[in-house]
């Protein structure tokens, strides 16, 4: 039997001066952890690949509000932010970005494969799209258990084009399955821009030929993301089926360390920085009711700083894992 | 003049089938297009409709008769231009001795079976009951199993494996599909991971390089990339290899694929009771198992013990046939083929060992070179290519754990390395066959 749940219902002039300068905090701990990751990154202490989120906080940070527990969330590789709104301790996320015991999944992950079911979090995924068809079950494993929870499936610009995210789209639509896809449509996918890659560039339209509403959302400000994603979240929870959000967003950085980006310009990048910065945005929101003043943000910086430093030497001084470890987690033992 | 009406075989693996019901009697006239008359197989029924314009002048064969053989003669018509045979042409006009699979009961069992208790009694059921019963006994036991894939549910299974059970257990857990492997097998690895038990069955093996991303990637890797927290307890099954002259696209061997991948299972059963015991412990373990069944044998009946919960162990291999001068290793339907070889070499006083493998991975490579001990010579046997094969590993393992044991190099025997043929001679000819192995056992015994 279902068991009642009821999606958390938003509207967005009502947020409290405390959920504001919650989203304000988490926001800008994602982008300090991102810094540093990168810092990290330069020094040789993490390896392989590692995409950074700085740029796209508020998506992760707003859907984040509106979910129950028992919600899953699962994404691909630029996964940090989503680690950490889902609350999952920078210092195991950090320590499984330089690859040692102390990581998440210690140390044999890497940057794009980190899961917490506990904290519903199921990754972290490499292959551009793979995460929309296992969301996509996800959704599937909570209608046949009638658990009331609902799936959030990421996924970007990018992996729009990949030919499994429509079978999923297909399935979820048919069988009415608990899931809301959201959208990162940062722009670019890699190098490519969405302009040259995308015959339907409105990526919220890309659900109608499977009957999936969808709606075009300001990825940067955190309350217009929470306020669709408690929508769709109602819409999915409610027995109508999936609900797109494509969540128009920008990232800052290149689409992964080696990346120098040399396919926008820096004037495009500047511009995004400059007039529609997600954390800029918010602090314009919270001056401009008089809910924070230079104390409370100097008092929140210096919190995100601790917690960013502290996750960065955790990761450097955790030893790498033992090589016993090399062989654990192959198979589980079955049961006799 | 007359002509013969002769059984029709419906589908590329048919050899024979139920003449359910005749539309005509004696004396009627048909023309081209009429239908004259229903068969059933254990897979679908059919309508056969007359080529040519003619009287019947009689029906040979009763209405209701089961068993009755591919190219039998069933009816005879009479007609004025009636000049070729009247029935739909046959899908194989000439069946290639070496493809034939005749229910092998003589080659059954010949070593008491130290896996099952003193006493235990048997039925006769074919292959494919048996994987329908395992999976029925498992979806009973835990609400946790359902099974997803194309055709699984209201037509019965494409090949008839999944019958009844969506009469039994309903449509939130026997779940039609559309064609779109690529993303089934994600909602299954998913719904896996949310901790879910899916059986998904791929109508064939072919179909699944759509969604081999999500096994390999998704489903194998992923307990490991996350340190152990992400479990996906999950099977995949379906028919794997060669049927008869569906062509090359639809005639591949996955073994060695799959069997080369950490974090899978890979399990091979040759008889109904290996693939009811082997699939349920598939069901039941809490890794990922890719399940190559074999079409050809889905019809085939063998004895099934009558015990309540008939489980075989994943990992396992099974000495099928005690010999002493040549050990011979086969999986699925390869194991049929090196038994009637091993019949064939008493003739000539060569007493082949034949081990069926079960389980590629992980695989018992212990069973194999004990045998090779005694034995100290090998030949290996697959349906697919050679080259980075199932024989090359086992051969691979068998230089390193028995070199001293060797008399002669291994031989292995497999399909050509060449693209399955369609044409009937060719197919015979790149596949592996009982003459095959005869032929590559006396040349590791150096008998000419």
């Amino acid at each position: 039997m279902a068991r009642a749940r009821k999606s958390v219902e938003v509207a967005k002039t009502a947020n409290s001066q405390k959920d504001l300068l919650k989203f304000y905090r988490d926001m800008l701990l994602m982008r300090r952890f991102e810094e540093r990751a990168g810092q990290l990154y330069g020094m040789g202490l993490i390896g392989g690949f590692c995409h950074l989120y700085i740029g796209q906080e508020a998506i992760a940070v707003g859907m984040q509000s509106i979910q129950i527990k028992g919600d899953q969330i699962i994404t691909g590789y630029r996964d940090h932010g989503h680690m950490l709104a889902a609350g999952m301790d920078p210092r195991e996320v950090m320590a499984e970005l330089t690859g040692r015991s102390g990581g998440s999944s210690r140390g044999k992950g890497g940057s794009m494969h980190m899961f917490s079911i506990e904290r519903g979090f199921f990754g972290g995924h490499g292959i551009v799209g793979a995460q929309v068809s296992l969301g996509t079950g996800l959704a599937l494993a909570n209608q046949y258990k009638a658990n009331g929870n609902v799936a959030f499936v990421y996924f970007g610009d990018g992996a729009a084009n990949q030919g499994q995210v429509y079978e999923s789209f297909n399935m979820a639509s048919l069988w009415k399955l608990p899931v809301v896809y959201v959208v990162e449509n940062n722009q670019y996918a890699m190098g490519t821009s969405i302009e040259r890659s995308s015959s339907e560039t409105h990526l919220h339209r890309r659900g109608v030929s499977f009957n999936i509403p969808g709606e075009e959302v300001d990825g940067m400000d955190v309350e217009a993301v929470r306020e669709a994603g408690a929508r769709a979240a109602a819409h999915a929870r409610d027995g109508h089926g999936p609900y797109i959000l494509e969540m128009k967003t920008y990232r800052y950085r290149g689409h992964s360390m080696s990346d120098p980006a040399k396919y926008r310009t820096k004037e495009e990048v500047d511009e995004v920085k400059k007039t529609r910065d997600p954390i800029d945005h918010l602090r314009e929101v919270l001056d401009a009711k008089g809910w924070a003043d230079e104390a409370a943000y100097r008092a929140i910086d210096g919190e995100v700083k601790a917690i960013v430093a502290d996750a960065a030497e955790f990761a450097r001084t955790s030893p790498e894992p033992d090589p016993a470890e090399l062989f654990t987690d192959v198979y589980l033992e079955a049961a006799q | 003049m007359s002509v013969d009406i002769l059984m029709p075989a419906l589908s590329p693996t048919m050899e024979e089938g139920t003449l359910a019901k005749w539309h005509v009697k004696v004396g009627d006239t048909v023309k081209a297009g009429d239908v004259i008359a229903e068969i059933e197989t254990d897979k679908a029924t059919m309508e056969v409709e007359a080529v040519d314009e003619g009287v019947i002048e009689a029906l040979l064969i009763e209405a209701g008769t089961e068993g009755v053989k591919v190219n039998s003669l069933i009816a005879r018509l009479s007609g004025e231009n009636a000049a070729s045979a009247s029935a739909p042409e046959p899908v194989q006009a000439a069946r290639v001795e070496p493809r034939a699979v005749s229910a092998p009961s003589a080659v059954q069992a010949p070593i008491t079976d130290p896996e099952l208790p003193e006493g235990t009694t048997f039925i006769k059921q074919t292959v494919r009951d048996a994987l329908r019963d395992a999976m029925a006994e498992e979806m009973r036991a835990d609400d946790r199993v359902y099974l997803m894939g194309e055709e699984v549910a209201q037509y019965q299974g494409a090949y008839k494996v999944s019958r009844d059970l969506l009469q039994e257990f309903g449509p939130r857990r026997v779940i039609d599909t559309p064609i779109t492997e690529h993303g089934f097998a994600g909602l299954g690895v998913g719904s896996a991971m949310a901790g879910l038990k899916p059986i998904v069955e791929f109508m064939t093996w072919n179909f699944a390089m759509q969604a081999i991303d999500q096994i390999i990637n998704s489903a194998a890797k992923t307990l490991y990339m996350s340190g152990g927290q992400i479990k996906s307890s999950i099977v995949f099954r379906g028919p794997n290899g060669a049927a008869s002259r569906v062509g090359a696209q639809h005639s591949q061997d996955y073994s060695a694929w799959y069997a080369n991948v950490p974090g899978l299972k890979v399990v091979a059963p040759y008889d109904a009771a290996d693939a009811k015991g082997l699939l349920k412990a598939a069901i039941r373990d809490p890794n990922p198992v890719v399940f190559l069944e074999h079409e050809m044998m889905y019809g085939v009946e063998f004895d099934v013990p009558q015990i309540d919960d008939h489980i075989v162990p994943i990992g396992k291999a099974k000495v099928r046939r005690l010999g002493q001068h040549v050990t011979i290793t086969a999986h699925s339907r390869m194991v049929g083929l090196a038994l009637k070889a091993a019949e064939l070499l008493t003739q000539e006083g060569i007493e082949a060992e034949v081990i069926d493998l079960r389980t590629l991975r992980p695989l018992d490579h212990a069973t194999i070179v004990e045998s090779v001990r005694k034995t100290n010579r090998l030949v290996t046997t697959e349906e697919g290519w050679g080259p980075m094969g199932v024989g090359a590993e086992i051969i691979a393992r068998v230089v390193e754990h028995g070199f001293d044991y060797l008399d002669a190099p291994p031989m292995r025997v497999c399909q050509e390395d060449v693209p399955l043929p369609y044409a009937a001679n060719l197919e015979a000819l790149a596949l592996p066959s009982v003459e095959k192995i005869v032929q590559a056992a006396r040349a590791v015994c150096y008998v000419s």
